[in-house]
């Protein structure tokens, strides 16, 4: 079974996990002046790619915190996961780390 | 018509699970239960009100004179006490935290509890709890939310082969039968 680690409960498994979407997308602040087309971008548009991606995840069977992940979605890997509320890593910066 | 509602225990009518030698599964008593969520600040305040120090550590029970706090996440704990003890401990934790930014919601009837207990008593909820049981990686006094099967439960180490199991009633029919069916291949 795939191991995720939480920020706060460490590895656990997928299945206590529900997944959330893209990570760092900003609602933006004054809805009634964006256009059409900018609110359909928030809603609906998304970088899908093949490689790393930042994603939300929520550990809803642990301590129920949402939380953020890079993961490869060509090979599944995780490279880091943080608190929500936390600045974008550098993805230059983990691919050295993770030795890719 | 009756013009009284009768309490019912979850466990009414459910077939025993012993194992001779390897596991019990027992019901406990009726308990008051409260889910606190609040910041560190609060959480300490609470403690003085509840009697037992929430544990700031993740993943924890503290347990002091028959009262337990668990710490289920960054910001929110389950109150364990005896049972009929709400109202008094709704007032003496409401008057300790003096109005700070909190919640504390009495679940005492949502949830129920049953003890797994014997040397086999990790292998019986390793039918269907995805977590390491060894006692190395969950060690005595750990406590945590994770799934039985498709259910949600706290699950609470209290010996090295005792485990408390806190689910809401309405998944105690489907629990007890998974962990009944699990205990006849032990
Ligand atoms: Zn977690």
């Amino acid at each position: 079974m795939l191991l995720i680690p939480c920020p706060h409960c460490g590895n656990r498994p997928e299945l206590e996990f529900r997944y959330a979407g893209e990570a760092h997308i900003a609602r933006p602040a004054d809805p009634s002046t964006t256009s059409d087309q900018e609110w359909a971008e928030y809603l609906y548009f998304r970088s899908n790619p093949k490689g790393l991606h930042i994603e939300r995840w929520r550990h809803v069977s642990g301590c129920a915190r949402f939380f953020n992940c890079v993961r490869d979605t060509v090979s599944d890997k995780i490279l880091k996961t943080y608190p929500a509320g936390q600045p974008k890593p550098d993805l230059a910066e983990l691919v050295k780390e993770a030795g890719q | 018509m009756s013009d009284s509602l009768t309490r019912r225990s979850a466990f009414e009518g459910l077939h025993p699970i012993q194992v001779e030698g390897a596991v019990t599964v027992a019901a406990m008593p009726y308990a008051t239960r409260f889910s606190f969520r609040g910041d560190p600040k609060a959480a300490s305040a609470c403690s003085k009100g509840f009697g037992v120090m929430l544990p700031n550590a993740l993943l924890k029970a503290e347990t002091d004179n028959g009262r337990t706090a668990i710490s289920l996440g960054p910001d929110e704990w389950l109150l364990i006490a005896p049972d009929g003890e709400v109202e008094a401990l709704e007032a003496s934790i409401e008057k300790a935290l003096a109005k700070q930014h909190h919640s504390l919601v009495d679940i005492s009837h949502r949830n129920t509890a049953f003890t797994v207990s014997g040397p086999k008593a990790e292998t019986l909820l390793a039918s269907g709890c995805f977590l390491d049981l060894h006692l190395s990686a969950f060690p005595v006094g750990m406590a945590t939310r994770t799934i039985y099967s498709k259910a949600d439960i706290v699950l609470w180490r209290t010996a090295a082969d005792t485990f408390h199991v806190e689910l809401w009633r309405s998944f105690v029919p489907f629990v007890w039968g998974l962990l009944e069916e699990a205990s006849s291949e032990l």
